[in-house]
């Protein structure tokens, strides 16, 4: 009991990492995936040509190559060359890879409500921004919750592949334990850990379902 | 107040409507009947901007919608104009296309508020009597989905009416709907008609475009064939094709 005390402040303060990567991710890339699925739906043929790439791009690459890129590599890239400390670093890749993934699911929901809507907003005199902001994303709202809810709980998940840049993240925390007590106790530990974020995401999202269950389509 | 002039539109290779010319003053009811695929509904989508023609030409209450210059090109009023203009008339769809996500009394209020920017303490009165005209009141916190058709039909009239239009455009509003409840949403349309509301209505009801239009139109092959008054109409119809067309229903 004393040696789980013991080992549990180390495996908080790895928690704290992975939820920090995890909340600041999240909320970073909802309006950024949102913003690429609106230009990605729009008339403006090459802005969302451009953002199909971008999106082709960075589900078509490793995240964790992305990552080791951006901190190693992107400060020796002429003109927007920066070097990143490692927690922003981790930040950018994970924003930028979460975003189009979100932005994939976002046009999903968007597309998936039917042209009639658009015909009845158009003939009440509601402009395409209003369409969008009152009669569209709200219905797309409920259709994107199970795949959010799967996406963010593969993000909750992929915060561990930080241990590439050094960054004492849970698993990094625990894994460290483990090498140094010869014990597989903090893998238990972690793991439980995890359960435990991915239950209460899931119980939220169940919670938004049901909130959306008010009305069906 | 309406006044369309030589419509012409094409949906790839096939032209759906050739040189379709109609007027509609204040007051007129007119039915607009024809066989499946003559280009009923394409017109009437044509008059709102729901489908943008290739030529001709249309006003709305002496404005211009879209016109077309001698080099045949078709040139269309500004988009803030254009939906200003649109506004004028308000439109009920054969699928009802209500707003799932907001409740009746929403449905109602959405345009009056997010166009015209009334409050929502000044549009929901205004709105419960819509909703009171057409025998729903009672189902003003209601979601669509747990209405009938012929309710849903009832608060689309409703939600188009609210943004106080001076026409109403109805596109075959009663074939989405079981035999059996056709019959209030014509009633609801009738009652329109007795309060003199200008109105196109495409249908396959025959008795009611006898019994409720002031003219009736028989559109075939994407063209107007015949446009009488319509009791004439269907007492003796002038054209060979009207006349099979009306016999067939028969
Ligand atoms: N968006 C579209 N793209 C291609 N063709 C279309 C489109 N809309 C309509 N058409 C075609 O145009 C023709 C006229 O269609 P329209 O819907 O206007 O006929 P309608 O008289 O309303 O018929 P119905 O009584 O069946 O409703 C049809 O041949 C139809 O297939
Ligand atoms: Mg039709």
């Amino acid at each position: 009991m004393d040696y789980f005390t013991a080992i549990l402040g180390p495996l908080l303060n790895g928690t704290a990492v992975t939820l920090q990567v995890f909340l600041i991710t999240l909320a970073l890339a909802v309006p950024l995936g949102l913003g690429l699925a609106l230009v990605r739906v729009s008339r403006f043929r090459t802005a969302s040509g451009i953002v199909s790439g971008y999106i082709w791009l960075m589900r078509g690459t490793p995240l964790m190559l992305q990552m080791l890129f951006i901190y190693f590599a992107l400060p020796f890239v002429p003109v927007i060359g920066v070097r990143l400390p490692d927690f922003p670093a981790a930040i950018a890749a994970f924003t930028l890879n979460y975003a189009a993934y979100f932005a994939e699911i976002f046009r999903a929901g968007i597309q998936s409500v039917g042209r009639g809507q658009h015909e009845a907003a158009q003939v009440l005199g509601l402009s395409y921004g209003q369409t969008m902001r009152r009669i569209v994303l709200p219905q797309m709202v409920k259709r994107i919750l199970p795949p959010m809810s799967n996406e963010t709980i593969t993000l909750v998940k992929d915060t561990s592949l930080i241990y590439v840049l050094a960054m004492n993240d849970l698993l990094r925390a625990a894994r460290g334990i483990v090498q140094r007590d010869f014990t597989t106790m903090p893998f238990v530990v972690a793991a439980a850990f995890y359960l435990f974020m991915t239950l209460v995401l899931t119980w939220g999202f169940m919670r938004l379902e049901k909130k959306y269950a008010v009305y069906d389509d | 107040m309406i006044s369309a002039q030589g419509i012409h539109k094409r949906f790839g290779s096939t032209e759906v409507l050739r040189g379709v010319s109609l007027h509609i003053d204040k007051g007129d009811v007119v039915a607009v009947i024809g066989p499946s695929g003559s280009g009923k509904s394409t017109f009437l989508r044509c008059l709102n901007r729901l489908e943008t023609i290739d030529r001709g030409r249309i006003d709305i209450e002496g404005e211009t919608l879209v016109d077309t210059d001698a080099g045949g090109v078709c040139r269309y009023a500004a988009d803030a104009d254009a939906r200003r203009i649109c506004r004028k008339m308000g439109m009920v769809f054969q699928q009802f296309n209500l707003f799932p996500h907001f409740t009746v009394l929403q449905n109602i209020i959405e345009a009056p508020v997010t166009v015209k920017g009334l409050t929502r303490e000044a549009a929901i009165p205004p709105a419960e009597e819509l909703l009171r005209k057409v025998g729903l009141l009672h189902k003003r916190d209601a979601y669509p989905s747990h209405l009938s058709g012929g309710q849903k039909q009832r608060v689309a009239i409703a939600r188009a009416l609210a943004m106080e239009p001076d026409i109403m455009l109805f596109d075959e509003p009663t074939s989405a709907l079981d035999p059996e409840l056709t019959g209030e949403v014509l009633r609801t349309i009738r009652q329109l008609a007795e309060e003199h509301m200008t109105m196109i209505v495409v249908t396959h009801e025959m008795a009611f475009a006898r019994d409720v239009s002031t003219r009736v139109i028989f559109m075939d092959g994407g063209e107007i064939v015949e446009e009488r008054p319509a009791a004439e109409m269907f007492a003796s119809p002038a054209h060979p094709r009207t006349r099979a067309f009306l016999n067939h229903l028969a």
